[in-house]
């Protein structure tokens, strides 16, 4: 609002995008209310749908484009389960894969002009990762019992030191499902927020081409972070099922 | 510009005053954006275990065993083709001793007419030579016949100049002496 009254052609709203706005109306957003996060998870869905479901439609031995990219992502995802957590993990995978999807969609669906990204509220990725850091927690204690506690007892460490490890350990294991989710929201957020704020300078005549310049560098920078978070976030996930099937280092 | 500026900060003021600048604080939205995540994330899920996931899986499953099936199609028609030329080689083989045996053959049987023919045209020249050679031998006692004939015609003649009887039987006598000596 300053910079408005001080008649500056500068106005930095780079925050806006991200705010949660009833879809009809102008109320107060309640649990059920359709806002742009509903839009926006549901286009993911459509994506999704579109890409695994219609694409895929020809069961072709030879496959179309879209058939070759569907295939494509599902074998990507099942090679990542399969080598990380091993055969026994490929039970998850379907689980996986849906986060997996869901990422990838809403990260590029909000890389569309005057798109909102969900996956860059920490709401969203904090659910995620919650999710995730208690399916694997409890699986942990159901797959290998007390024995599940052996991920935090470094066997191959001096016994003296293992009690401090073992704290650290712990400390670390907890601090899992923070930093799994503030990675991605802060890389989607961070992202968004800069080319926002490259474009309020495209405003000011003689700054505008290199503004312009530094949009069009970051997002291309941005579809490659992405797919790298969505891909950071599920290779973490299979690492911590990793964790709780075979919980001996 | 200014009024577009304007009127999102002026929808935005309402939810900036209470989260500060970031509304991903805005605690009051959370209850949406979860509700609706699980939403999403079920829907997708229900998507893709039930349709998505045994569909790509399958294909991908009958691409597996197709690429297979081919493969051992292939190795069968190399091997047929193989045999192929194998056999193909045998015939050459067969073909090529077979072609051996009848060159020899004619080869014999040629040498066999030739060495007819060489007797053949052998036996002719000797026989030739025979007949020539009587001849010759008949010429050359023709030829001295004469000569003695001749001889004692031309020694009776002789004596006859000379004025002498001759008698026939001596004049041959010393003809034929002196033939000898």
């Amino acid at each position: 609002m300053a910079t408005e009254e001080a008649g500056s052609a500068l106005s930095f709203h780079p925050m806006d995008q991200f705010i949660v706005k009833p879809l009809f109306g102008d109320g107060p957003i309640n649990w059920y209310t359709p806002t742009n996060v509903t839009l926006w998870m549901a286009l993911a869905v459509v994506g999704i749908y579109l890409l695994l479901v219609v694409g895929t439609r020809g069961r072709a031995v030879i496959p179309t484009r879209m058939q070759s990219i569907a295939e494509l992502a599902y074998g990507f995802v099942h090679k990542m389960v399969e080598d990380v957590t091993g055969k026994d993990g490929l039970r998850y995978f379907p689980y996986i894969f849906t986060l997996f999807m869901f990422i990838v969609f809403a990260n590029f669906l909000g890389l569309l002009p005057r798109a909102f990204t969900p996956t860059s509220h920490i709401a969203v990725t904090a659910v995620l990762a919650m999710a995730v850091f208690l399916t694997v927690t409890i699986l942990g204690f159901v797959k290998n019992g007390a024995a599940f506690l052996g991920l935090f007892w470094v066997s191959s460490a001096p016994l003296a030191l293992r009690p401090v490890l073992a704290l650290i350990e712990l400390i670390s294991y907890f601090v899992r499902p923070v930093s799994h989710s503030i990675r991605l929201a802060g890389n989607m957020m961070a992202g968004h927020a800069v080319i926002k704020v490259f474009a309020g300078f495209a405003a000011v005549a003689v700054i505008s081409p290199l503004s312009i310049v530094a949009i069009t560098a970051m997002y291309g920078l941005e579809i490659l972070v992405s797919f790298i978070q969505a891909y950071v976030f599920t290779i973490l996930t299979c690492v911590y099922l990793k964790d709780a099937l075979h919980p001996h280092h | 510009m200014a009024t577009t500026t304007h009127d999102a900060a002026g929808a935005a003021a309402g939810h900036a005053a209470e989260s500060a600048g970031m509304p991903q604080l805005d605690f009051a939205s959370f209850p949406n954006q979860i509700f609706w995540l699980v939403v999403t994330l079920v829907a997708i899920y229900w998507v893709l275990s039930r349709i998505a996931l045994p569909r790509i899986g399958g294909v991908l499953a009958d691409r597996q065993s197709a690429i297979t099936g081919d493969l051992t199609a292939a190795e069968e028609f190399k091997l047929r083709a193989k045999e192929a030329e194998a056999a193909y080689e045998r015939a050459l083989v067969e073909a090529r001793s077979d072609a051996q045996k009848i060159v020899g053959q004619a080869r014999a049987e040629i040498q066999k007419d030739l060495d007819a023919a060489t007797a053949h045209a052998d036996a002719e020249i000797a026989a030739r030579a025979s007949e020539s050679e009587r001849r010759i031998g008949e010429i050359r006692a023709g030829a001295m016949e004469a000569v003695v004939a001749v001889a004692r015609e031309a020694a009776a003649d002789i004596v006859a100049a000379m004025g002498g009887k001759a008698d026939a039987k001596a004049v041959a006598k010393a003809v034929d002496a002196r033939l000898k000596g």
